[in-house]
């Protein structure tokens, strides 16, 4: 009997789609993966105990009540003019040794006043070019 | 005189390559894609005109939500304000580069976000952002 020899097979995956494969796997991550940054207004808060005294007279206090009505130094003030009213403080301010205004910006709000409204204020002053803004516990 | 023919080019760019290519760039994305790993509270956060983009990568970035029901959530889990500082200061310490992104709703009070704030003065984590978005 004739024993036939057994042909040596070559089996091969094909590999001429892998590319289109791959293609597609790449699509997929670049559509769903989202790339959404953080955004937002960056401060430092002052160390716990870290109060100092200063001068009065360099303060200007921000008042904020409940409702959302505006008081920059005992005057009462739109919250569209906050900024004007800024801009035209720190433009009197003196300057300190680093050529920035010496005044500082004190916002102080009251304990149910709107965070959005807070934040549209502080917004606001920083607008103006103030760059002491300090944020003082809210009162009652 | 006899005009040789032109040889015909076959010009093609080897392509045998190209999955590498591919399978590289998929391993790029799969590896600096970052998934979500906590979702707070549903809020809307204000706007505002000096909003800046937080030049920190998204794993120095602890998210603090407190919504219009004066509900304060942290790492998945809702509590109470003052307990925030427990919360906090392990990661500061495993992270000093630690920044606390405050996510408050526009109509949240301001109590709330002081009270935080406190917390995280307690916990020595004083580099805050009060996320917002573009005006």
């Amino acid at each position: 009997m004739f024993v036939g020899e057994r042909r040596a097979r070559v089996a091969e995956i094909p590999t001429a789609s892998m590319a289109d494969i791959a293609f597609l796997l790449l699509i997929f991550f670049l559509v769903t993966t989202t790339i959404d940054s953080d955004k937002g207004i960056s401060l430092t808060l002052p160390a716990m105990g870290e109060d100092f005294k200063v001068q009065t007279q360099i303060i200007t206090n921000i008042l904020i009540n409940d409702a959302g009505q505006v008081l920059i130094d005992d005057a009462n003030v739109g919250l569209q003019q906050v900024r004007e009213t800024i801009s035209q403080i720190v433009q009197q301010s003196p300057l300190d040794e680093n050529g920035r205004p010496r005044q500082i910006f004190s916002i102080l709000t009251g304990k149910l006043t709107k965070y959005g409204i807070f934040i549209d204020v502080l917004d606001q002053v920083k607008q103006a070019g103030a760059t002491k803004i300090s944020i003082a516990e809210p009162r009652e | 005189m006899k005009i040789s023919k032109k040889s015909e080019l076959h010009v093609s760019i080897p392509t045998a390559s190209m999955p590498d290519i591919v399978f590289m760039l998929i391993i790029f994305f799969m590896v600096s894609s970052v998934f979500k790993q906590y979702d707070g509270l549903p809020v809307k956060v204000p706007s505002a005109v000096v909003t800046k983009k937080i030049e920190q990568g998204k794993r120095d970035i602890c998210y603090v939500w407190a919504d219009r029901k004066s509900r304060v959530m942290i790492e998945d889990q809702l509590v109470e304000p003052r307990r925030i500082s427990e919360i906090v200061y392990p990661k500061l310490i495993d992270n000093p580069r630690l920044l606390v992104a405050l996510k408050v709703d526009q109509e949240g009070e301001m109590n709330i976000v002081n009270d935080i704030q406190v917390a995280l003065r307690n916990a020595s984590a004083l580099r805050i952002v009060y996320a917002t978005r573009f005006k």
